[in-house]
């Protein structure tokens, strides 16, 4: 595996391990090559931040790790960092005499691998190939999810996390090994699609060119801008829509593979092996979120028998939006009792669907989850039932057959459904013929602020609930309000994690959704609750006044009164069974 | 034997050094990379390290001059010296240039101005010491382990 890995020139790993070293210090350059070679890696220094550029460009393939200092006169280390990160995706370590927080911050933020005080010791570089190593990891993490192949990952992380699932897998070595060759497959594949992306490129983005679409993007915003947006704005003759498009596709690849990167700090993760990048990783959000969001059909999960959760779903939505009347918005109500039975057609309709292709009764049971919430299984299956880890999973991962050789029959089940979701992904933006949650698309956004209220004050009371159950989903849910960039890498990322094959497309495509449907179409998939209820719990304080926010709970308790019990009881044992395994 | 004495010195006057707080662990550092592929390893960064000064020093002169002082690029050069000092463990250097930039931050060009001329100062006295230290340590011979010994 870890030959599978690194760029294997010998099999002396790390031995080898070319290093380009940049640092404007002619003094620390010849410490560094020095210690450098004493690790037996090969290197190459550099003085100047725009040769190094320049080197790294006409060897692309050239160098394993760049270690740059932060000051350098030529170009700012950071801007280093990021051309390295945009174009080479290459793992780069920062080095300075000091480690003031913001800096060092800054450096993570641009994508640095480390962030390294001088003076900088052996033991420290010695290490670094591990760098190199992780990098390769997450790129094919990335491939996979890029390619619709998203199952891939999560069913590692599966396997990686839970020794049950390895058990319920069968068959353990097979599909280990399958899983090398997957990887194998995954470096090869990339190294391909990079060098056809190069091909189709055929711009060279240059520092100046960068900077000019850099500031374009930020002008328009990230959340609002298009490639045709941009063009205006950076006003290059030469440069055409395409060319911008392909380059804003990788920029927010970039971003969202920062966001990626950044995500464990927020204490959200328990492993790093869970970055966020994988769908199945957020699943503190999620699990914070389906609190705060879908009410007691979610969280009764798992107190009640399948079959009733399912059902408990859309009498409880259609509790929620019962209470309309009770808030001062009259206009609202057609609309959402509108909305209640598609809430019930979306489930019947994906029930059906699912349970057509499933097996056997026992995977029926989990697969009819799925599609009336698709976050709680998930949650569920973090939550301490690990048997049905496979089986929560499956149904959102279609490919990739090879890694469960012993589940043969999931696979065949799920393969009907990626069709019909990943196709209403990818043509999103005729929302009107989508099956499942999409349905609840065009509720939510034209009837936005009456939702808002009805969900919020839901997300309202939840939330003391939260609280005290884990600060830390608090904050990984907090993190998710605060600031509209987050949301945007989240939303990335999601769709990164979501979309598979399908993202890429639609990064290209319009982007030009504006914030709200991001969030709507986030809300299709299920991690992407958290998006929501950022945004309702932001709205939810902007629109209500303080007369309201002591209504809701009233209101609240009246239509939770049904299942209320559960909702608390079930919010517990959720939270406890999810310490269990954070511990 | 005078080689022996003279080696003796060399490790006394190394010894001085450390006490007096004019080295840092990091000067051991270089010690320890030193090795047949480079057997002046120590005094060749220190001698990069010196000459590369005078550049540093040059732009912060000229910044200097300008007033009032653009106290971020005197900062960002400090910075860059800063480094500079921190590769062969120059101590006392590296306090000052701490204190130099903490000046930049108060925006006090007197203390900055003082500063950096007792930087100058300490930077000349390590000098002048270090090279009295290679030129020993090259009379003593080809004894690391004498210089290495802690």
């Amino acid at each position: 595996m870890e030959n599978g890995l690194v760029p294997s020139r010998s099999d002396m790993f790390p031995a080898g391990l070319r290093v380009l070293v940049v640092d404007d210090d002619p003094t620390w350059l010849k410490i560094l090559e020095k210690m450098l070679k004493k690790c037996s890696y090969e290197v190459t220094t550099c003085c100047l931040a725009t040769d190094a550029l320049d080197m790294l460009r006409k060897r692309k393939e050239g160098f394993d790790i760049v270690i740059s200092d932060v000051n350098m006169p030529d170009m700012d280390g950071f801007k280093l960092l990021e051309h390295v990160g945009l174009e080479m995706n290459l793992p780069v370590i920062m080095m300075s005499v000091d480690g003031e927080i913001n800096r060092v911050m800054k450096g993570v933020l641009h994508g640095a691998c480390d962030y390294l005080l001088k003076p900088i010791r052996m033991k420290e570089l010695q290490n670094i190939w591990q760098h190199v190593v992780r990098k390769k990891i997450h790129e094919v993490k990335d491939l996979e999810t890029h390619e619709g192949s998203e199952s891939i990952q999560k069913m590692r992380n599966g396997l990686d996390a839970f020794d049950d699932s390895h058990l319920l897998a069968g068959g353990d070595l097979a599909s280990a090994r399958r899983r090398k060759d997957l990887e194998y497959h995954g470096l090869d594949d990339q190294d391909f699609s990079d060098s056809s992306a190069a091909k189709k490129a055929r711009v060279v983005w240059s520092i100046d060119l960068h900077q000019k679409f850099v500031s374009a993007v930020n002008h328009i915003g990230l959340d609002k801008v298009g490639p045709k947006k941009i063009l205006d704005l950076m006003n290059v003759p030469w440069l055409t829509r395409e060319n911008v498009a392909s380059h804003l596709q990788k920029y927010r690849l970039y971003l969202s593979r920062l966001q990626k990167q950044n995500e464990p700090s927020f204490g959200a993760t328990t492993q790093p092996d869970f970055s966020s990048m994988d769908p199945s990783s957020s699943f503190n959000i999620q699990s914070s979120t389906v609190m705060h969001q879908n009410n007691s059909a979610s969280c009764s999960f798992g107190y009640f028998g399948k079959n009733m959760l399912v059902q408990d779903v859309s009498p409880e939505v259609q509790e929620v939006s019962s209470k309309v009347p009770f808030l001062p918005v009259t206009k609202s109500r057609k609309a959402l009792t509108v909305d209640v039975p598609y809430m019930q057609k979306m489930d019947n309709g994906s029930r059906i669907e699912l349970a057509n292709s499933s097996g056997s009764g026992k995977k029926i049971k989990y697969t009819l989850f799925e599609p009336s919430q698709p976050t709680t299984p998930q949650q569920h299956s973090w939550g301490g039932a690990s048997p049905m880890i496979q089986f929560t999973k499956q149904p959102k991962e279609e490919q990739s057959p090879p890694r469960y050789p012993s589940c043969q029959k999931q696979h065949i089940q799920a393969d009907p459904i990626k069709p019909a979701s990943s196709v209403n992904f990818g043509t999103s933006t005729s929302e009107a013929d989508k099956v499942g949650p999409s349905e609840m698309k065009p509720w939510r956004t034209v009837y936005g602020n009456s939702h808002v209220r009805t969900v919020s004050p839901t997300s309202h009371t939840v939330k003391a609930q939260t609280n005290a159950v884990s600060a830390e989903i608090f904050d990984c849910m907090s993190t998710s309000i605060i600031s509209p960039s987050t949301k945007c890498h989240s939303f990335d990322q999601f769709l990164n994690s979501n979309l598979g094959t399908q993202q890429l497309n639609f990064v290209s495509g319009p982007i030009l959704v504006s914030p709200h449907e991001d969030v709507q179409l986030c809300s299709l998939q299920d991690h992407a609750y958290v998006e929501n209820v950022g945004l309702n719990n932001l709205e939810f304080s902007d629109y209500l006044g303080p007369e309201l926010i002591t209504d809701i709970p009233s209101h609240l308790n009246d239509g939770l009164r049904f299942n209320s019990d559960y909702l608390f009881d079930s919010i517990e044992y959720s939270t406890i069974a999810e310490g269990l395994f954070i511990t | 034997m005078g080689s022996k004495q003279l080696q003796y010195q060399v490790a006394s006057m190394r010894d001085t050094l450390f006490k007096q707080g004019y080295l840092d662990e990091q000067f051991v550092q270089l010690e320890e990379l030193q090795d047949d592929d480079n057997p002046n390893f120590v005094e060749d960064i220190v001698k990069s390290f010196f000459q590369d000064s005078v550049r540093s020093f040059n732009n912060i002169e000229k910044a200097m001059e300008s007033h009032p002082f653009d106290f971020e690029k005197l900062d960002k050069y400090m910075h860059q010296f800063k480094g500079s000092s921190s590769s062969i463990g120059a101590a006392k250097i590296k306090e000052e240039s701490t204190m130099f930039r903490e000046y930049c931050r108060q925006g006090s060009a007197e203390g900055c101005l003082r500063t950096f001329q007792q930087l100058k100062k300490e930077h000349a006295i390590l000098r002048k010491k270090l090279e009295t230290y290679f030129q020993l340590a090259r009379q003593a011979g080809p004894t690391e382990t004498a210089c290495r010994s802690k």
